[in-house]
């Protein structure tokens, strides 16, 4: 028997990025709020020994347990899912702070034709792409979020320039950009006399000392190249640890649960009224009741809780109706590698969003008359500290093993660079996610099940981007180089990105989407819904820095409905399918 | 085998010995490895050295010892396998010198060996290549399994144990696995090759508190330096910047 808690205001599910921002926002406003975060608790006092690759980087040390939970995964309908053994293509966050503990801080604002995609692209190109891809505007302009972006940049204290080709801004980055460095150089002067536009890239890991409007002082990065998968010794990449999570314990308002692992939503009279959870240190199970909940357990849980809740109708491919795990996206990664005979590079110092840019081939910054794909990407190098177990790149021909291998290994590990575009990812209808039918996890729950793969969109768009990166690298002076392939199918082992998006996505019309503007469900008033989850495709960028902004204009709407009392706060362009 | 070939055999196992210094231990007890391949210490200064080095000059290094291998003669067979992978050339040191064999040993011994964070439920089914690690076995077993078909197919493809074999003959051996050539059971070949690669060069470069990367060689010959605090004053440098390395050991001492 469950014990029963307390009723409080709001309940939160996860606190990572999201849960960490709907915790400080709400505690702030006077709010009671409980945090259930199936981890450990952590903060920079943790991160000491953090400079261990083997540790961090290929044991997953501050990741998911894939031992308890994980995802099934296959390429098609037709084909058997099977459990993601352990994890490889994106790295799940768990415990306080998710995976923005251990995320690299590249933070970004999607384009106004992200928001309004499927309605700019038809105006401009007609229905480019057939029916079989379900792309969708968000339910919200690019002008409506602004504001909300700017609220994620000044807490996080993003460290920034002016991106002459990206989403317009009416303020300037809280911090200066980073250092610019001889690998960054070289990009720049290569795209510049390519006609492209480069900018340093907007960075989470922090220019200078930097307080937060919060309150909460982040520090000054220091290069130290163990960011990407590692948690910062010096509090200076900004993560919720550092930032929301601190504001909400000053209130007094916000309690923190660790070890608490959330196995249902409870939905009584079509609304959410508490969840419950599993003590995983004691085993013991509890009710907690409130008045909202909110879901900000990453895009992956966010849908599985859903579906395992009954609440919401699953989206079914065969059909395309229902709208829970409908729009699973991905990201698309062209790219090139140069290796550089004659020249050394310090790749082994770096930090996560230590980057510089060009947006020139990202959304529709250019045209697409006489292409068959849509968007693209922004194309980047990177240099985020190259370390020695993960990186083992030679020239291909090289064996993989044995003394050539060695040799070359060692030869380009410092004579080797990489640019790279965070391809924008369209939905198809075949991409999805539902409840698997015979994996379980080990409080005994359907796995989620993902079925995906690339699409023909996505391949045009690779091979198109790919060549420009191959060229910016050739106007960089490498010796060798070799363009980025994309395997025949989607492959769940190699690390690809943590940038998994959609399943319960934003829209204008309840019969198209799962949550209105402000991540409040069409089916269930009382329960948000926040995470990358929301978006309707993913764009040519990272992920989080709109995840951001869309968890700023949750926390607004759940106050808005509490101060209200209750009740939708958007009406749908169709009627609720419930109504 | 003719005598020649005999002969040569020999000399090349004696040349891998003398590299690697890192029997020397057991061998100076008997031990049973010096009475199977007729190799006798011939220079135990040189060994004592590494071992002194390993150990910042306090006696021996009490870590060159076995948790999870039960029998030399396999645990040899994985060395000679490792240094395959990642063999001493002009550059510096390959998987022996660096310690790999202990690395994998002691991760065996512990929750890499045992999957600890891996999802082990059933059913078990094979899948497509684009569904990753499907196998049954922990990694210890996998490890296991794959030595014990190494030396099964040496015998079977040159009469003789993998360790006395040539270089090629060995790599004729491995690349098998690499290729999915041979059965293993309830694993495939290149599952356990894939393992073994990975396990190699995590031992290579992984910090030296894993037993691993002796003296920090691993990251010399990559010009990597390790653990350092910050890159501040030198991440706008526009010369390749050379450093002594520094492994997680100085955040305690
Ligand atoms: C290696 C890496 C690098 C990245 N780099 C970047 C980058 O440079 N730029 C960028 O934009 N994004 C990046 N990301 C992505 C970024 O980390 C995520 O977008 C962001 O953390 C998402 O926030 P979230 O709150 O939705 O999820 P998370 O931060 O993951 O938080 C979710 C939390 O919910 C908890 N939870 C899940 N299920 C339950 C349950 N049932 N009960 C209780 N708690 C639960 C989890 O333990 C976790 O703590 C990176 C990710 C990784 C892994
Ligand atoms: S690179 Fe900077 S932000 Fe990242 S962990 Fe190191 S000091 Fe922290």
């Amino acid at each position: 028997m469950a014990t029963t808690k307390d009723k409080v205001d709001v309940v939160t599910i996860g606190v990572g990025w999201t849960g960490g921002i709907i915790a400080a926002e709400l505690s702030k406003a006077g709010y009671n709020v409980v945090g259930l975060e199936r981890g450990e608790d952590r903060s920079t006092e943790d991160f000491q020994m953090m400079h261990d690759e083997y540790r961090y980087d290929l044991r997953h040390g501050l990741m998911q347990d894939t031992s308890k939970e994980t995802i099934t995964f296959r390429n098609n309908l037709d084909e058997l899912a099977l459990p993601m053994r352990q994890q490889g293509s994106f790295l799940l966050g768990s415990g306080v702070g998710g995976a923005g503990v251990h995320w690299n801080g590249q933070t970004w604002r999607f384009l106004p034709y992200d928001l309004e995609i499927k309605s700019m692209t038809e105006e401009k190109y007609g229905n480019k792409l057939g029916d079989e891809y379900t792309l969708q505007d968000w339910g919200i302009t690019y002008d409506e979020l602004e504001p909300y972006f700017y609220q994620f940049e000044q807490v996080a204290g993003i460290s920034g320039e002016d991106n002459p080709k990206g989403a317009p801004r009416n303020n300037d980055y809280p911090t200066p950009p980073m250092k610019s460095t001889p690998i960054l150089d070289l990009f720049k002067e290569a795209t510049k006399n390519m006609g492209l536009h480069p900018f340093q890239m907007p960075s989470g890991n922090l220019s200078e000392n930097y307080e937060n409007p919060d309150g909460e002082t982040i520090a000054q990065c220091q290069y130290c190249g163990f960011c990407e998968r590692f948690g910062c010794e010096y509090g200076a990449k900004s993560s919720p640890n550092v930032t929301v999570i601190p504001t909400a314990k000053k209130t007094g308002n916000f309690e923190l649960r660790t070890h608490s692992n959330v196995v249902e939503i409870i939905q009584e009279g079509g609304k959410a009224t508490g969840v419950r959870y599993v003590d995983v240190l004691s085993g013991e199970e509890f009710i907690q009741p409130a008045d909202v909940v909110v879901l900000t357990s990453y895009v992956l849980n966010n849908t599985r809780l859903l579906l395992q809740s009954n609440i919401g109708q699953p989206y079914n491919p065969e059909t395309g109706e229902g709208v829970i795990g409908k729009n699973y996206c991905y990201q698309i990664l062209p790219g090139a590698a140069g290796f550089f005979e004659e020249k050394k590079f310090n790749t082994f110092m770096g930090a996560g969003s230590l980057g510089a840019t060009v947006d020139d081939y990202n959304g529709d910054n250019f045209d697409h008359s006489d292409l068959d794909f849509i968007h693209g990407g922004s194309i980047s190098i990177t240099q985020t500290g190259r370390r020695p177990i993960a990186s083992n790149v030679t020239p291909s021909g090289t064996p993989s093993w044995g003394a050539e291998f060695k040799k070359n290994a060692i030869k380009y590990h410092n004579r080797t660079l990489n640019v790279t575009s965070q391809g924008a990812s369209m939905p198809h209808r075949n991409n999805y996610m539902d409840l698997d039918p015979t994996y379980k996890d080990y409080y005994g729950n359907p796995l989620l099940r993902l079925t995906y793969d690339f699409t023909e969109q996505d391949r045009k768009l690779h091979e198109y981007i790919t060549q420009v990166c191959a060229e910016i690298m050739g106007e960089m002076g490498a010796d060798i180089i070799e363009e980025a392939e994309m395997s025949e199918h989607y492959d769940i082992v190699p690390y690809q990105t943590t940038h998994n998006t959609g399943g319960v996505i934003m829209g204008a019309d309840s019969q198209t989407s799962a949550v209105n503007n402000y991540l409040q469900m069409w089916d269930s008033e009382s329960l948000f819904v926040v995470g990358a989850s929301a978006f309707a495709h993913n764009g040519g960028y990272n992920p989080t820095g709109t995840v951001g902004a869309l968890a700023y204009r949750a926390a607004e709407g759940i106050q808005k409905y509490l101060e209200n009392g209750g009740g939708q706060l958007v009406k749908s362009k169709s009627k609720s399918r419930l109504t | 085998m003719s005598e020649e070939e005999k002969h040569k055999t020999d000399e090349s196992r004696r040349q891998f010995l003398k590299n690697s210094g890192y029997f020397a231990g057991g061998l100076v007890g008997g031990g049973i490895i010096g009475s199977v391949i007729g190799w006798q210490i011939d220079d135990t200064n040189e060994t004592k050295n590494q071992n002194e080095q390993a150990n910042q000059g306090n006696g021996p290094n009490f870590n060159r010892a076995l948790k999870f291998f039960k029998n030399r003669g396999v645990f040899e067979r994985l060395a000679v396998a490792t240094e395959r992978i990642f063999p001493e050339d002009d550059h510096g040191p390959g998987a022996i010198d660096l310690g790999v064999p202990y690395f994998i040993d002691h991760e065996l011994a512990g929750d890499y060996g045992n999957n600890e964070r891996i999802y082990m439920s059933g059913p078990f089914h094979e899948g497509t290549p684009y569904q990753g690690f499907q196998s049954r076995l922990r990694r210890k077993e996998i490890f296991m399994e794959g030595l014990r078909v190494i030396e099964s197919e040496s015998q079977k493809e040159f009469d003789d144990s993998f360790v006395n074999l040539e270089g090629e003959q060995q790599d004729e051996i491995l690349a098998k696995f690499a290729n999915d050539e041979v059965n293993l059971r309830g694993v495939q070949a290149s599952t356990f090759f894939g393992l073994l690669r990975e396990a190699t060069l995590a031992g290579a470069f992984s910090d030296p508190l894993y037993g691993g990367n002796t003296n920090m060689e691993g990251w010399r010959m990559k010009e990597f330096p390790g653990s350092q605090m910050s890159y501040m004053n030198e991440i706008e440098n526009e010369d390749f910047v050379e450093m002594e390395p520094r492994a997680l050991y100085d955040h305690l001492h």
